[in-house]
């Protein structure tokens, strides 16, 4: 699975990627009452205690929110250095028993998040991994990579990043 | 996303609300800025255009219903949504009177917010769309101050505005408040002479002496009280337009003069004896029947006909009651730009009266009334109680207090012009006099057109 979507991040945004398993848990990002990860902690904690190099996506199975929202897909800082995607959302009942469909979810979104860390926001392109995606019906529709449009813009923006 | 344009403000005392929110939004391209409080979103509302609000119902100090009711003054064409952490049908219901967009139980939902937001971008596109729109067909209603939709006033409109390419007279004729004087204006407006002066004389309102010496001006010495030489209107808007109002009203020597001048372009000043050449395109205007005062011989058939080369005829409000709400719209914007008070409307009720009303005083009697509305109304929209439309509620002068004879007579007057709709011929003859006796008693008790108290003059248009 995580090999899977090593390649397709990698060609998504044609730069090398990397995996790495690191043993801490960021515990500070878990809310005991909400039983629910705060995302926004995970990033902090990704950039403190993470590998350190280019642009880290943080793939977990536990639940995510943040605090105005019932929950999240993931999150990724706007043209920096972290992201996180969950599959705890992905698994909806319909697709409980379907690998192939929770990893093209978990890749479409990971694209989805890396994209913000490259500093991409939300395209109105149909189809394009960058829409916003609320449901996972949204997730569904969308297609596994970047539109035209998004990848000229983060060919204008390139230089400034470096491996995922 | 095409949300660069849409402009958030997140008004929560809670820093991660602001936060998790603000970076959320972000990220479907929305231009996104927080308040801790609802008095420094208040300082934002006066400072810059928010499209929408995000306000947190609870929070110290000025709570989030009291940050909407300002936001509605300030900025009413902002979506409003309420946040609240749990609701309640009260919060639910105070905030959706006080006219917010709607409201959201926190933690909200993704696809909640989400397409909230998709829903607020199209409906504020869509007002934006129908505003454009509602421009574009205003220009097509419109000459100048004059806004129209009735296939009788766009005959006027396309007169008016061949007429104003010529040098020709023109006759406007009209009931009074039907907006003779604003026609005259718009067609000098449009006409070469454009940059010359409009100069305006209300032939009814002065003796015949002194309507004279108005028009023509008078040497020193020509009667008593001249002490200086005195140039008339003739000369005052040559190279420009010059503007008779209630011409039908002039008496016969007058009119005499005023053929002459018509036809030589030339005149005497009053006890002058050279003869003074003018460049004046001349506008008349009345409400009588011309015709029929030159079949009874009170006013001259040549005169009438130098003046009659092109008439207009503006129909009287009655017959374009389509017009109406047109009109309603376009008094009140500029009521509000002049009052420097936000005026959305008229309530149903009102307009429904407007539409049902028969306004003998014409365009210049609905602009009263609406002036009287906005100024009465306590909120955004005029209601029918706030226009004083119900004139024949108006407690007959008997069952008031007595008063002195002129007090009576004041009071009269003013009664019987305010019956008329300000329409000066008709209150004369109602009260068997003269109109130039009539203009100077209005004078003498300060009394306006319309009836009211004299402090700014009647607008028409």
């Amino acid at each position: 699975m995580i090999e899977h979507l090593r390649l397709h991040v990698g060609r998504a945004f044609g730069r090398p990627v990397q995996t790495w398993n690191g043993k801490a848990r960021p515990m500070e990002a878990y809310d005991a009452r909400r039983k629910q990860w705060y995302s926004t902690r995970i990033l902090r904690w990704l950039l403190e205690a993470g590998p350190g190099r280019g642009k880290v996506l943080a793939l977990t199975d536990q639940d995510l929110f943040i605090p105005i929202l019932t929950f999240v897909f993931g999150e990724a800082q706007l043209d920096g250095g972290a992201a996180v995607v969950s599959t705890a959302r992905l698994l909806d009942p319909a697709a409980a028993g379907d690998r192939r469909v929770v990893m093209e979810r978990l890749a479409k979104e990971s694209v989805h998040e890396l994209g913000h860390a490259f500093g991409l926001v939300h395209c109105g392109t149909p189809g394009c991994v960058m829409g916003r995606s609320a449901s996972v019906r949204d997730v569904d529709l969308k297609r596994g990579d970047l539109c035209p449009d998004c990848r000229t813009r983060l060919a204008e923006r390139d230089g400034k990043g470096s491996g995922a | 996303m095409s949300n660069e344009k849409t402009r958030i403000l997140v008004v929560d005392d809670e820093e991660i609300v602001r936060e998790s929110l603000g970076g959320w939004l972000e990220k479907d391209g929305y231009s996104v800025s927080s308040a801790p409080d609802g008095r420094a979103a208040v300082e934002r509302l006066k400072a810059e255009k928010w499209n929408v609000l995000l306000v947190d119902l609870k929070m110290p100090g000025m709570d989030g219903l009291q940050v909407l009711e300002e936001a509605r003054k300030l900025q009413p064409d902002a979506a409003a949504v309420i946040m609240t952490a749990y609701a309640t049908v009260d919060t639910a219901v105070s905030a959706m009177k006080l006219g917010a967009f709607d409201y959201l139980v926190k933690p909200f939902d993704p696809e909640e917010l989400s397409l909230m937001m998709q829903k607020i971008v199209t409906q504020q596109a869509l007002v934006r769309e129908n505003a454009v729109l509602r421009r574009a067909l205003k220009k097509e209603h419109r000459f100048r101050d004059f806004v129209s939709k009735s296939p009788a006033m766009q005959k006027v409109f396309d007169l008016a505005q061949v007429a104003a390419r010529s040098n020709s007279t023109i006759l406007v004729l009209g009931e009074s408040g039907s907006g003779k004087e604003v026609l005259a204006r718009a067609i000098h407006a449009e006409s070469q002479r454009a940059e010359g002066p409009f100069v305006a004389v209300n032939c009814a309102a002065l003796t015949e002496t002194l309507l004279e010496s108005e028009l023509f001006g008078h040497e020193k010495g020509a009667f008593t009280g001249a002490i200086a030489r005195r140039k008339g209107k003739f000369e005052a808007a040559h190279g420009g337009t010059l503007f008779l109002d209630e011409v039908g009203d002039v008496s016969p020597k007058l009119q005499l003069d005023l053929l002459r001048v018509l036809e030589d372009r030339r005149f005497h000043r009053v006890g002058g004896t050279e003869p003074i050449d003018v460049d004046v395109r001349i506008i008349a205007a009345t409400n009588r029947d011309l015709k029929k005062a030159v079949a009874d011989g009170s006013f001259r058939e040549e005169l009438f006909y130098r003046l009659n080369v092109i008439p207009i005829t503006l129909p009287p409000l009655r017959d374009r009651k389509e017009d109406i709400p047109l009109l309603v719209e376009t008094f009140l914007e500029r009521l509000g730009v002049e009052m420097k008070k936000p005026l959305e409307g008229i309530s149903t009720e009102a307009m429904a009266a407007l539409m049902s009303h028969d306004w003998p005083g014409n365009v210049r009697e609905l602009r009263n009334v609406l002036e009287r509305g906005a100024v009465v109304a306590t909120g955004s929209i005029i209601q029918l109680a706030d226009m004083g439309l119900t004139r024949s509620a108006v407690a007959p002068a008997a069952a008031r207090e007595p008063g002195t004879l002129e007090e009576m007579e004041r009071r009269h007057i003013a009664e019987v012009l305010t019956h008329t709709g300000g329409n000066v011929s008709q209150a004369a003859r109602v009260l068997g006099i003269d109109r130039v006796t009539l203009y100077n008693k209005m004078r003498k008790y300060q009394i306006r057109k319309d009836g009211g108290e004299d402090d700014a003059a009647p607008h028409g248009s």
